[in-house]
């Protein structure tokens, strides 16, 4: 039937046949989802991958077709990385907040324990120590750390 | 089923059943000796795709492409689901508790050297300066990559801990 073919089949140009194993999950309004996981997974890993998860609850395949959709359009957008990217980016924006962190309770234990003559002593040494930490950080962007 | 120079086939070729040309695009990224690699990328991707993935790419980059799309198929099958979009919700997680425990910390040492520099205006006990802080914090959304849970995603960040030294260089675009 021509008439309410799902994004894949109309993308496919096939028939879309009533118990489309696409359609629940690529409407006719929105062409360029499947297309994106088209070019990254091809149309047949798709199918397989949702066949596989036949026997879980609705909600949980639909969040599978949203992830899939997620990476496809991330490798799209940064063919080398893809969304591995993103987690790389995360990994350090933690690292350099876990430094942040690591300062300030150093500042935060002297202060408390010292009193405000020393902490500004402390404050220019933990400055330096900072400065070093963001320098190493810089030559070997470890995501793995 | 030799290649073209007589050496071993790539882990494509033997996976694919083929004869391994000496320009096999597949060769250089997919050892002989690790046929896992390329089938779990296989099974995720498909040999076609990956291919065509590559052969867009400068041959500079293919190794870290097909480093990314290894790490990207084992977290698809590990998990079906969510795949490493449920690591990245995780890492968003993670990210969003330390910026509150940073700014907790700055609300404290803001609060303390109130109390030591000041002995004229009323001290604020550091408590409700914290809190206050807090409060500002939870008020002000965070940009969100997704909003997705997370399932055995510590799985798939342990398995990138493994992964030492093959990102050696900035591979934000």
């Amino acid at each position: 039937m021509v008439m309410g073919r799902c994004a894949a089949c109309k993308y496919l140009r096939k028939a879309c046949p009533e118990d489309c194993i696409f359609a629940p999950y690529f409407p006719s309004n929105n062409p360029q989802r499947f297309e994106n996981v088209h070019r990254i997974y091809g149309a047949k890993n798709v199918a397989t991958m949702l066949k596989e998860l036949e026997p879980l609850q609705p909600y949980l395949r639909a969040q599978a077709v949203e992830t899939l959709c997620y990476e496809a359009e991330s490798r799209i957008q940064n063919p080398v990385y893809g969304c591995a990217a993103i987690i790389f980016h995360l990994q350090q924006q933690i690292h350099n907040i876990e430094s942040e962190l690591a300062k300030l309770r150093a500042e935060i234990a002297i202060l408390s324990s010292n009193g405000h003559g020393q902490a500004s002593e402390i404050q220019l040494s933990t400055d330096q120590v900072h400065e070093d930490q963001s320098g190493s950080s810089s030559k070997a962007p470890n995501w793995f750390i | 089923m030799a290649g073209g120079n007589g050496t071993s086939p790539c882990a494509s070729c033997k996976l694919l059943r083929r004869r391994c040309a000496q320009d096999c695009i597949f060769a250089p990224y997919f050892p002989s000796d690790d046929p896992h690699k390329f089938a779990i990328v296989h099974k995720v991707f498909g040999a076609s795709n990956v291919s065509k993935m590559l052969q867009e790419l400068p041959v500079h980059q293919r190794t870290d492409a097909v480093s990314s799309l290894v790490y990207e198929a084992n977290a698809r099958v590990r998990d079906p689901v969510y795949g490493c979009v449920g690591a990245i919700s995780c890492l968003q997680n993670q990210v969003s508790e330390l910026q509150m425990q940073l700014a907790v910390a700055q609300a404290e040492i803001l609060c303390i050297q109130m109390q030591q520099e000041s002995t004229v205006l009323p001290s604020q006990p550091i408590d409700s300066c914290i809190d206050n802080e807090r409060t500002y914090f939870l008020n002000n959304s965070l940009p969100q990559y997704l909003n997705f849970p997370s399932s055995s995603s510590s799985n798939v960040i342990h398995d990138s801990l493994k992964m030492e030294g093959i990102f050696g260089h900035d591979m934000v675009s």
